[in-house]
């Protein structure tokens, strides 16, 4: 053999081995996604399949059935809304205050960087760990678990996501928006306020929903902050039922009726949090391409 | 006429308005690790060392040592993470750089939403769906097939119903896919389209393009990514809490039941026998707080600290 054969011999060898590599490493980012949505697609039929049988109008119009009993997820239904609806007005009310001051008023300082860190790692913090330091700052002084109580672990887990979303979208307008603004003889509060927080309506709009589904099925904060509570009850002072605490207790049960119920309301939650989420994206996009 | 004169006032006060709500919030950071420390005191003054190295958990004696909740913990945290990270990452590189955009937008959307979709779900799903399947399918099989007193014979050996540390495992897998997946996406996604073009022109194939040439690109952030997920397998509460078999034991084995530390509390706080039980699962929470914070205060330093080689 030539040399030259035997050159032409070694270079057809590397590129058959380097197509089957390319090949090998193809099929198995393939096998990977269809592993993947294989896995997701599985839970995702069994919690319509078994949520959509277990809805029907009780579980909507009837409180918690005693065990045995026809009941629905009425008293859950509303707790949620309640503690959700007090949680994002104090999350919202911070987290753009908060974010507004990161964007506009802090940033460069050292301030600014350390809040901003310690916001990520809030975010990702471990929420039952919130649902402990509430314990100790609400429940346990005044002896009693409370909506109140419930709705602020809720809070605390929404404003690091609401911060984080304001100052990413106040960040996106223009700077000579603001000079404008200035021009006209605005101090920077007022830019700020009439100008900036009103031309990111959409994109707010968007974080004010991403933190609505970061809460919105949260169980581990509320399970020592609001406890549970079988009846319709909408007093801040006293314990309070939750979509996401029921499905726990009726999920973990024996009774075949409690666990139905579970798989409706653990659809219920699922769509809740997905349409939430879906309408974010569809703001975010519409404010993107204006 | 009237000017509308800049008052400075209104500002000053609007700007305090703000740096107090951040302040606000880094007062509850600071209340977060006081609340920890301030309940979990008294158990770990109590207890020394030993709450750390015992795995006698027995609140009827009043004897509290974290050693199996907290190897629970990390053990199905890494399991889980170990099965998740090669699908994500096959997953991320599929979508970013093979599948054809059209069908890969609507896929990244699809695997996007399921990771916002609450763990208390996939919970269910491990208790009522995988377990039973799990108990039927591989552990008595493999209990039946394992030779008594093998390795495997060890590391199989259980109660046959499914809830173990096996299985809390692959559902910690199942829940933090989609997010690593996605961030992993939109880390190569970043990826400067002249690199990727510029080795498609040397005559890379695509394995070589995302082996050699992206993923280095993302290295750092990549990691982060990882340890993110890493960090919500750590902390997570519902998905285990189902299905993980509550046993304080140190884990001996894979099919056996176990507990991590956000189970035992979910599971034990309400019902607290008293003063010490409390203390012992706040220290619990300081652990799992000090495990997490480290975490994540890694990933997100390495977050973002890309842009080619250096």
């Amino acid at each position: 053999m030539t040399r030259a054969e035997q050159i032409a011999r070694q270079g057809r060898w590397l590129h058959a081995r380097r197509k089957l590599a390319n090949a090998v490493f193809l099929a198995g980012t393939a096998l990977a996604t269809a592993i993947a949505l294989t896995a997701l697609a599985l839970i995702m039929q069994t919690l319509v399949v078994n949520g959509l049988a277990g809805m029907d109008l009780a579980v909507f119009t009837m409180s918690q059935p005693v065990q045995g009993m026809a009941g629905g997820l009425l008293n859950a239904i509303i707790g949620s809304l309640v503690m959700c609806a007090i949680g994002m007005v104090i999350a919202l009310v911070i987290g753009i205050l908060a974010g507004t001051w990161l964007a506009e008023y802090g940033d460069g300082t050292r301030l600014a960087t350390v809040v901003r860190f310690l916001n990520d790692i809030l975010i990702s913090a471990p929420s039952i760990l919130i649902g402990l330091f509430v314990y100790e700052l609400l429940v346990a002084p005044f002896h009693g678990f409370s909506a109140l109580a419930g709705a602020v672990a809720l809070a605390i887990l929404a404003v690091p996501v609401a911060t984080r979303a304001t100052e990413d979208i106040l960040r996106l307008q223009p700077y000579a928006l603001r000079e404008a603004g200035m021009a006209l003889g605005a101090d920077r509060g007022l830019v700020i306020r009439a100008i900036i927080w009103r031309a990111s309506r959409s994109g707010l709009m968007t974080g004010a929903l991403l933190s609505f589904a970061r809460i919105s099925g949260e169980t581990a904060p509320l399970i020592f902050t609001s406890l549970g509570n079988q009846f319709v009850s909408t007093r801040l002072t006293q314990p309070i039922a939750a979509l996401p605490t029921t499905i726990f207790q009726f999920g973990m049960s024996g009774d075949d009726n409690w666990r139905r119920l579970a798989w409706a309301g653990a659809l219920l939650i699922a769509l809740a949090v997905l349409a939430t989420n879906v309408l974010g994206r569809a703001l975010m996009r519409r404010s993107n391409a204006k | 006429m009237a000017v509308l004169a800049p008052s400075a006032a209104g500002d000053r006060l609007f700007r305090s308005l703000c740096l107090a709500a951040v302040l606000a919030m880094m007062a509850v950071l600071g209340g977060l690790i006081g609340s920890l420390l301030w309940g979990g005191w008294p158990a770990l003054a109590h207890f020394g060392p030993g709450f750390f190295t015992s795995s006698t958990w027995d609140p009827v004696a009043g004897q509290f040592g974290a050693a199996g909740p907290v190897a629970g913990t990390l053990l199905t945290a890494f399991l889980a993470l170990l099965l998740a990270l090669p699908v994500a990452l096959g997953t991320a590189v599929f979508l970013a750089e093979i599948c054809p955009q059209a069908i890969a937008r609507w896929l990244a959307i699809a695997v996007e939403l399921l990771a916002g979709i609450p763990s208390i779900v996939y919970g269910m799903w491990g208790l009522f769906v995988l377990a039973p399947w799990f108990a039927r399918h591989v552990q008595v099989p493999l209990m039946a097939a394992a030779t008594p007193g093998s390795w495997l014979e060890r590391m199989v050996t259980g109660v046959p119903n499914g809830a173990n540390i096996c299985t809390a495992s692959l559902i910690l897998a199942v829940m933090v896919l989609p997010y690593i997946a996605a961030i992993l996406r939109e880390l190569l996604l970043s990826v400067p389209p002249a690199m990727r073009e510029a080795a498609y022109g040397l005559g890379c194939t695509r394995s070589e393009v995302v082996l050699r040439i992206m993923l280095p690109y993302v290295r750092n952030s990549a990691i982060g990514a990882v340890m993110l997920g890493l960090g919500r397998a750590l902390g997570e509460t519902m998905a285990v809490t189902f299905i993980i078999g509550n046993s304080h034991n140190f884990p001996r084995s894979l099919f056996g039941a176990g507990s991590t530390i956000s189970s035992t509390i979910a599971n034990e706080f309400n019902e607290a026998t008293g003063d010490m039980h409390v203390s012992a699962l706040i220290a619990l929470g300081l652990v799992l707080f000090a495990i997490t914070f480290v975490t994540i205060a890694a990933a997100r330093l390495l977050l973002g600290r890309d842009g080619g080689p250096k």
